[in-house]
């Protein structure tokens, strides 16, 4: 699998005496979106930070568009196209929605070492900002500042933010927790439209949006994957059953309805 | 008029008075006046720029008195080495402090928070013990510097008048500079990693950098409140660098207010007219109230001074200026 844009290796993370990460090996190929699933603690947002490169793998390798990125630093493999969302809302809450989205697009925009020039006024910030925004639904809230909007709006942000950074890649991390169904359900159909120009890699608990929105599904375990598939291989597979959705019975009839 | 805020007047005419301190002591031939204004003015200059990376960078550094002894010790022991030229001085004055504040920011801003206070603290102190160290120059005692920065002619430094307003102009430029930079994309990204390091590095940004720069910037624009301050007293000792000093200037900016450039100078001049008067104003009210002198009781004042600033800092976290700007809001 060369066309493979993210290729994960061997990946292995050991904090002491717990293995978060045990031997992942991922491939996955340009313009799939590839849903990670699994029980809490299963060790899913560390691996979504060693892809960030916020910590370093203990052993294996991570490349990008062939090109191997395991100890870059966060900002260059943001820079390369790599972009990322948060499980726990992390914006600049004392900023407006714009000022938010346009430090994102400015990250993108040469280097910051400009002095004078009010950044606010720049329309070539400003404009891809608004525009990232507007993807999003949001940019009636443009000049609010973003403490003052509510949870559903900050995941809707988070979006915005990744998408002015230009990525060739969303890394989305829970992007509908805390939400409400109807917010879910808009995010569903913001995130299929996105799908169709972006490759993402969406770490969710929300199995409706999961079967929903997901090319292939890998299913993460005490650190290790235990079954990658199309997503009616995953609902039929026996081991995943038992380790994961047979622990919630809600959750397993739910996903049957759905086949 | 949008502008035209309780707070935008009152900035307004704080700017104004102290552009006319000197023709207000010439007419009432008050020239501890100046003396004071003088002063406030330096120190204001050092307060916008701790603010500078306090307020807008959060990068809280409990050091930065360190820079106006450098500045001042730039000047004082070049002139006493015989080199009285401002154009030189004041050269090498700021670059000793770009100097220092690059070798400390550099290892300072690997730290984070209690750490990034405690390790600057630390490096002021080291400083301070150089200039105690300086035999040559006076030492403890510190060194007298017998005569001004000398600028061809071109400005007389020694004219009290003259001197007032080179301090006021340089106040305004810093200010202004200071302006630019908040709003520029590099403030941008300095206001970003105050907010959110994390998301900053996320989005693209090597951070580090950016508030290096930031620091040395901030640290050189002290340095000149250091050059000025050394002038005006014609002395320069460790003193000027106790980590005392840095208190004060932290107070300044957090009194005044830390969101907006100009709140630091609010700052200034309250804490040292507090300062000042309020020994004053303790001996008439002690001496109106119990009828007799109350000589040493003036001591106190900063019993009063205390519970002031700690009702700013639990009532009013945007400080005297945090305070205006809401007025506009209702």
């Amino acid at each position: 699998m060369t066309d493979a844009l993210l290729k994960i290796d061997g990946v292995t993370k050991r904090f002491g005496g717990i293995l978060a990460s045990d031997n992942i090996n991922l491939s996955i190929p340009a313009g799939e979106l590839h849903a990670i699933i699994g029980p809490n603690g299963a060790g899913k947002t560390t691996l979504i930070t060693q892809l960030t490169g916020e910590i370093t793998p203990t052993s294996g390798t991570v490349a990008f568009a062939g090109e191997d990125i395991t100890a870059l630093p966060t900002y260059m493999r943001s820079l390369k196209g790599l972009a990322r969302s948060f499980q726990i809302t992390s914006l600049f809450m004392d900023f407006t929605a714009i000022d938010n989205v346009a430090l994102a697009v400015q990250a993108h925009a040469g280097n910051s070492f400009q002095f004078w020039k009010k950044a606010r006024d720049e329309r070539e910030l400003r404009e891809p900002a608004r525009a990232a925004l507007e993807r999003v639904g949001l940019s009636h809230k443009a000049d609010t500042i973003v403490s003052n909007m509510s949870h559903g709006e900050h995941r809707q942000l988070e979006i915005a933010m990744a998408l002015a950074t230009k990525p060739r890649m969303l890394l989305l991390d829970e992007p509908m927790a805390g939400m409400g169904p109807e917010e879910s359900a808009r995010l569903v159909k913001t995130l299929l439209e996105l799908k169709r120009q972006y490759t993402i890699l969406l770490v969710e608990h929300d199995m409706d949006a999961v079967f929903a929105l997901a090319d292939r599904i890998s299913v993460l375990v005490y650190g290790r994957v235990i079954a990658t598939g199309l997503p009616d291989e995953i609902r039929a597979n026996a081991d995943v059953r038992q380790a994961y959705l047979g622990e919630q019975e809600a959750v397993t009839t739910q996903v049957t309805h759905h086949g | 008029m949008k502008n035209l805020t309780v707070r935008n007047v009152l900035v307004a005419a704080l700017v104004i008075f102290l552009g006319l301190v000197p023709v207000i002591a010439q007419m009432t031939g008050n020239t501890f006046l100046m003396t004071l204004f003088t002063r406030i003015v330096i120190l204001a200059i050092a307060a916008v720029s701790l603010n500078l990376i306090m307020g807008f960078g959060g990068m809280v550094s409990f050091g930065h008195a360190a820079y106006l002894g450098i500045g001042g010790y730039a000047v004082g022991i070049l002139a006493y080495e015989g080199i009285g030229s401002g154009f030189i001085q004041w050269p090498v004055a700021l670059l000793a402090c770009a100097v220092f504040a690059l070798i400390t920011g550099a290892l300072s801003l690997r730290t984070r928070g209690v750490y990034f206070i405690m390790i600057t603290l630390a490096f002021a102190q080291m400083i301070y013990y150089v200039g105690v160290s300086l035999d040559r120059y006076g030492a403890d005692d510190g060194l007298t510097i017998y005569k001004r920065s000398d600028f061809a002619g071109l400005i007389n430094l020694s004219d009290r008048t003259t001197f007032y307003y080179v301090c006021f102009v340089c106040l305004m430029a810093t200010c202004y500079l200071v302006y630019r930079l908040v709003n520029s994309r590099f403030g941008m990204v300095i206001q970003g990693a105050r907010s959110n390091l994390r998301r900053m590095r996320a989005i693209g940004f090597p951070t580090y950098r950016y508030q290096l720069t930031c620091f040395v910037i901030a640290g050189m624009l002290c340095g000149l409140s250091g050059i000025l301050l050394a002038n005006q007293t014609d002395f320069v000792s460790p003193a000027v660098m106790h980590w005392t000093r840095s208190g004060d200037l932290i107070v300044m900016a957090v009194l005044g207010g830390m969101g907006s450039v100009l709140g630091p100078v609010i700052g200034a001049v309250a804490l040292l007219v507090l300062e000042e008067w309020l020994p004053h104003l303790i001996s008439i009210v002690g001496e109106f109230v119990t009828g007799h002198p109350v000589g040493a009781a003036k001591e106190y004042w900063a019993l009063i001074l205390g519970p002031m600033l700690l009702l700013v800092v639990l009532f009013a976290r945007g400080g005297i200026d945090g305070v205006l700007e809401k007025i506009r809001r209702d």
